[in-house]
Parts: structure tokens; sequence; C-alpha cells
């Protein structure tokens, strides 16, 4: 026992440093690049109109473009070590406090996008796995490619116009609605959680609401590679020797598959659901344009309008360490519900 | 003239039909590939009508930017049967043509990606060594980030317009070919025939040429079907959010953008159908990539993986 939990630190060292080059190249590429990307930040900044070369070039030098490249690259990644990520040109404030203000937003809409990718597509899976070639199984499999194949921002809109225009069940758009967005009181950020510790049931209601439609768009995007894994793996297992040994000792069919086959066809599902975070980072940009969601994704969206560099490379930084984490924990995870993976 | 086009649509899509039947009849791997086959046909019907709507603009009877007289905002009719938009301007007449940004970046950009992502494989994967480490280090840093965030920066930074959105949209799919090229690189570079062909004094260039790239043809085939139907996707987004062509053009995702903002009013019709057109053609590419993939690997087939 010592001696796995050993082999695991070790691991987790290992893969702790292997984050940092990547988030490393990542800021590199996208730092070379904005660099040659054609347009003046500072001219965008002062909005194109008539100013002098010397407030041109105080601004030039309050940002340190007026250095050579290197320069600044050097002292930007010296930054982001200290957590300084610059400052946004838009708002002047910090960058990594707007993205921090902003990433609770993001997380709790990428959360409820899981939980409803996993219960569609967990179950479409499973009941696909359980009814294999039989019509239901093409069914759902069919369900599985149509939602590989639709774009979210479709999707969102579409929702929007039967549930919110049309049959005007649920809001259109934001987290909050009307008087509620002034008078609500976040402490943490994740509105779920702060309306249930504020023992305020009108905010939760407003909240749940506001979630569904969001949730939806970005679950339906993940449906289909959780189902089609789901579906696969339990296929898998349940052709395994000992499923048949079960089967052959006169257990009832639905023990089998919940007591001895879903244990193990959970391996893979668990793993997918990590790798889905990528995934979910691009549906969310999608997801909270279409329903204006204050969360880091919408924020680069608009970062990139208004050619905001600092804001532009500290979202792309922070959302490349975001994902690397989930997948650092995905991976001790792994190993934990996995004995036979050893480090 | 609406059972016309009708009756032209069903016409075209019989003579592909039969074409197919015709083509394949004599393969016997090609038979009873129904997924592949509707897929096949999905897309042909989709750049056949792109081709024909771009080169006759007035195919559908109505000029998809010129023609302003239909009446603003109007649901489906017998005249205009996909409505009208606020312009004034007839809705299925730009579904008709709003494919083309769509086909020429996702062809180039999967072009671009394969050719620059199966090199650096094959390179990497027979050289090895520390120019192997950083190489797929690099590709896996980019692999790891969401393609869709990547697309959209990297297309801020080139520009607006096609040819930003086939480099951007090409750079992002890079290290898929990457690396399905370089572990089939490792896995054939072990096997004994090549070690054969290396003892009989085969240059390296030879063995890469000649016997370890067509054994990749079969993986990239599938991932480049399944490639294009994101790409679809992708460049939908991008146009969406605005990265696209300039207005008057037709462009499925732009055409959703712009429904967007008389959503509210009801204009159902002006986002539905730019929508289903996306989802049908990028479908048609997803259904030819399961189609090779069990082609390539029959087991897959019974499995669904």
């Amino acid at each position: 026992m010592s001696a796995r939990v050993g082999g695991l630190g070790r691991y987790v060292i290992q893969r702790i440093l292997l984050t940092f080059p990547m988030v490393f190249i990542l800021l590199t590429v996208v730092f070379l690049l904005l660099r040659v990307m054609p347009g003046d930040p500072v001219l965008a900044m002062l909005g194109g109109r008539n100013v002098s070369a010397e407030v041109i070039a105080e601004h030039q030098r309050r940002y340190g473009f007026d250095q050579p490249i290197y320069v600044q690259y050097v002292q930007y990644l010296g930054g982001v070590i200290r957590g300084d990520f610059g400052r946004s040109f838009r708002t002047g404030n910090p960058v990594l406090q707007e993205l921090l203000q902003r990433f609770p937003a993001t997380v709790e809409l990428g959360l409820w996008g899981i939980f409803v990718s996993v219960i569609l597509g967990f179950t479409s899976g499973l009941i696909a796995a359980i009814h294999a070639d039989r019509p239901v199984d093409h069914a759902v499999r069919v369900f599985h490619i149509a939602s590989f194949a639709m774009p979210l921002f479709w999707l969102g809109l579409m929702l929007q116009v039967l549930f919110a225009v049309k049959l005007g069940w649920l809001p259109v758009a934001s987290r909050l609605g009307g008087r509620m967005a002034f008078t609500f009181k976040p402490l943490t950020g994740f509105y779920v959680l702060d309306a249930i510790l504020r023992w305020d049931g009108t905010a939760l209601a407003d909240v749940a609401r506001h979630l569904v439609l969001p949730s939806i768009t970005l679950g339906i995007a993940l449906t289909g590679l959780q189902g089609r894994i789901t579906r696969a793996s339990m296929l898998e297992v349940l052709g395994m020797d000992y499923i048949t040994t079960a089967r052959a000792k006169g257990l009832p069919e639905r023990a089998v598959i919940l007591g001895h086959a879903l244990k193990n066809a959970l391996i893979p599902i668990v793993t997918v659901l990590g790798l889905q975070f990528a995934v979910l980072m691009g549906g969310a940009v999608l997801t909270e344009t279409v329903f204006s969601w204050p969360g880091i994704a919408s924020y680069l969206v608009r970062s990139i309008g208004a050619r905001d560099y600092y804001a532009i490379q500290g979202s792309v930084v922070f959302i490349a360490l975001f994902i690397s984490t989930i997948n650092l924990i995905v991976d001790i995870f792994y190993s934990v519900i996995d004995p036979r993976v050893r480090y | 003239m609406a059972e016309r086009r009708h009756g032209l649509w069903s016409a075209i899509v019989r003579l592909l039909d039969w074409g197919l039947r015709k083509a394949s009849g004599g393969r016997r791997a090609l038979r009873g590939q129904h997924v592949l086959n509707i897929g096949v046909v999905m897309v042909l019907s989709f750049v056949l009508m792109t081709v024909l709507a771009v080169r006759w603009p007035m195919l559908s009877g109505y000029h998809p930017t010129l023609y302003r007289d239909a009446p603003r905002l109007e649901g489906p009719s017998v005249s205009h049967w996909m409505g009208t938009d606020h312009l004034q301007r007839d809705v299925f007449s730009r579904m008709l043509s709003g494919g083309a940004p769509s086909l020429i970046v996702a062809f180039s950009a999967v072009a671009l990606s394969m050719t620059v992502g199966s090199l650096f494989g094959w390179i990497s994967g027979f050289v090895g060594g520390w120019l192997d480490r950083i190489l797929s280090l690099t590709m896996d840093a980019i692999y790891s980030f969401p393609s869709m965030i990547l697309a959209i920066v990297l297309v801020a930074m080139f520009g607006s317009g096609l040819q930003p959105m086939i480099w951007a949209v090409g750079f992002v799919y890079i290290p898929t070919y990457f690396r399905v090229t370089r572990a089939e690189v490792l896995q054939v570079r072990e096997t004994t025939y090549i070690e054969a062909i290396r003892a009989v004094g085969a240059s390296n260039t030879r063995i890469v040429l000649r016997h370890v790239a067509p054994n990749t043809v079969n993986a990239i085939m599938a991932v480049s079907s399944f490639n294009l139907a994101d790409a679809i996707l992708t460049v939908a987004a991008l146009s969406f959010l605005g990265f696209g062509l300039p207005p008057p053009a037709p462009d499925w995702g732009f055409d959703i953008q712009n429904g967007q903002k008389f959503l509210q009013s009801g204009a159902w019709w002006l986002i539905t159908f730019p929508g289903l057109m996306i989802i049908t053609l990028s479908l048609g590419f997803g259904l030819i990539g399961e189609g090779i993939s069990d082609l390539v690997n029959p087991k897959r087939k019974r499995k669904g993986v």
C-alpha cells in the first residue's frame, strides 16, 4: 500500500512538472502571435481619436510597448509566475482579478452542463447497451451522432425561441433576472450555493430558472461522446466471461448489470468525463455568448473585440491552467477507481 | 415553381444514388456500407447544390443578395418557402449558396492541417530523440487546449475573412494528424517487415514514403472525415461570432447571427433553416467518418466505439 502511494506521489509530481511546459508553450504561441497581429493596441485603446504623439508614447511606455519584444516577453513571463497577468486596457483592473471574478460563473455553468450530459449520455448509453442492436439502440445511436453535428450556438438560440420567446416559461439570458440582479449579494460567485447560503428561496428559484437553458445547451454538446463511450464500454464488459458466470449462477439481470458490469464499465466513462473539459470550455464560449453569461469565455470574446492584449493572453493562460489541473485530478482519480493502474 | 424545384432535387439525389451503386457495385468492401453511402450522398448533394447556386445565383428564382422585393420578415410561404429576412431577401436562396464559405474553409483547412500534421508526425516518429520530444510536447499543448477557443483567438489575430479562417482552423487540427501519424509510424517502425527492408538496405526516405506512409492512410482518412464534420461547426461558429465574410455574402453562420436580432419578435425561420443546413452537412461528414472507420476496422462496427 505504501509503495503504491509513493508511486502515485511521484507520478503526481511528474504530471505537475509536465503541466508547466504546456502552459508555457501556449503562452508563448499566443504572445508571439499577438505581436505580429495587425493593428496597434494603444491606438485601439485610445479609440482612434486625434491624439498627440506624446499621449501615444506615454501610453506605450505605461504598458511597456516601447520595449523590444523579448524584453516584453520576459517581463510578462515574470509577471505570470508572480501571479500578475497585467492590467486590462479597457477597465484598468488587473486581468487576474477580472478572471477570478468571472470564473465561478463559468464553473457553475460547466458543472450543470456536465450534470445534464451525465444524465442524458450515461442513461442513454446504458439503455442502448442493454438493448444492443434493437430499435431503441439504433434510435439512441442516431441521437448521439446528431448531437455531435449540432452547432451549440444554434441549439441555444432554438431553445431561447421555443422556451423563452414562444412559451415564455424561462428567461432568455443572463444569470439573474430584473430586480434580483441588483438586490442579490453573492458570497462565493456560485449563485446556487450563494442562494442556499443566504437561505433565499426566491433567489434560488430565479438562479435555477436562468440555469436551465444554458446547462441543457452545454450538456447536449457533451452527450454524444459520453453516450457512445458508455455504450461501448458497457458492451465490452457485458461480453466478458465473469458476466457469463454471473448470469449462469442465476443472478437476476438487474444485479448483473448494476452490481457486476457497471463498476468496471465506469473506468473509461470517467476518463472521458475528464477529457471533456476541453470540449466544455470550447462550448462555453458559444453558450456564454448566446446567453450573455458573465463567465471567462465571454470575457475572452469581448477582449478579442477590443484587442485587449493582456486580457486575451491572461484568459488563454488561465484556461490552459484550469484544463491542465482538471486533467491532473482526473488522472489521479483514475488510479483510485482502477487499482490495476500503477505509477 | 416549387414543384419543379422539388422534382429537380429528387432527380439529383436519385442520380447520385445510382452513381454510387454503380461505382461501389464491383467492390465487395463497399457493398452494404449504408452509413458510408448515406454520408457520401449527403455531402455530395451539398457540394453540388452549393456549386450550382454559386454559379447560377438565380437557381431558386431569387438572387441571394440582389433581390430585395420580398415582404419584410415574413414566415415561410408558397413563394418564399423558408421565409424572408429583414432586408426583404429570400431565405431559401441564401441557404443554397450559404454553404460555400463553410465548404471552402473546411476542405482547405483540413488539407492544410493534414499535410503539415502528417509531415511532422512522420518526421517526429521516425527521427525520434529530442526532436520527437519537443514536437510531441508542443502538439500535446495545442491539442489539450479547447480547439474552438484557439480558433477564435487565432482568427482574431489573422483578421476576418476566408483566408484567416483557413489558417486558424487549419492550425488547430495539426496536432490531430501529428498524433495519428506518429502513433502509426511508431507501430509500423517496429514490425519485422520494416526491419527486413532496412536490412536489404533501403534508405529512410524510401521506407517512410513507400512503406510507412501508405499504412497511415486509412487512419488519416477516417480522422479527416470527422475533422471535416467538426470544421463545418467551427467555421459556422466563427461566422456566427462575426469573423467570417463581410455582410451581404450569404453564409449560414452569419445568417444565424443576423436572425438572433429578430429572435424576440419570433422570427424562428431566420435561425432554424441555416442551422438545419449546418447539421445536415456536418452529419454527412460524420457518417462518412463512421463508415470509413467501420470499413477499416470491422470489429468496431459491432462495438460502436
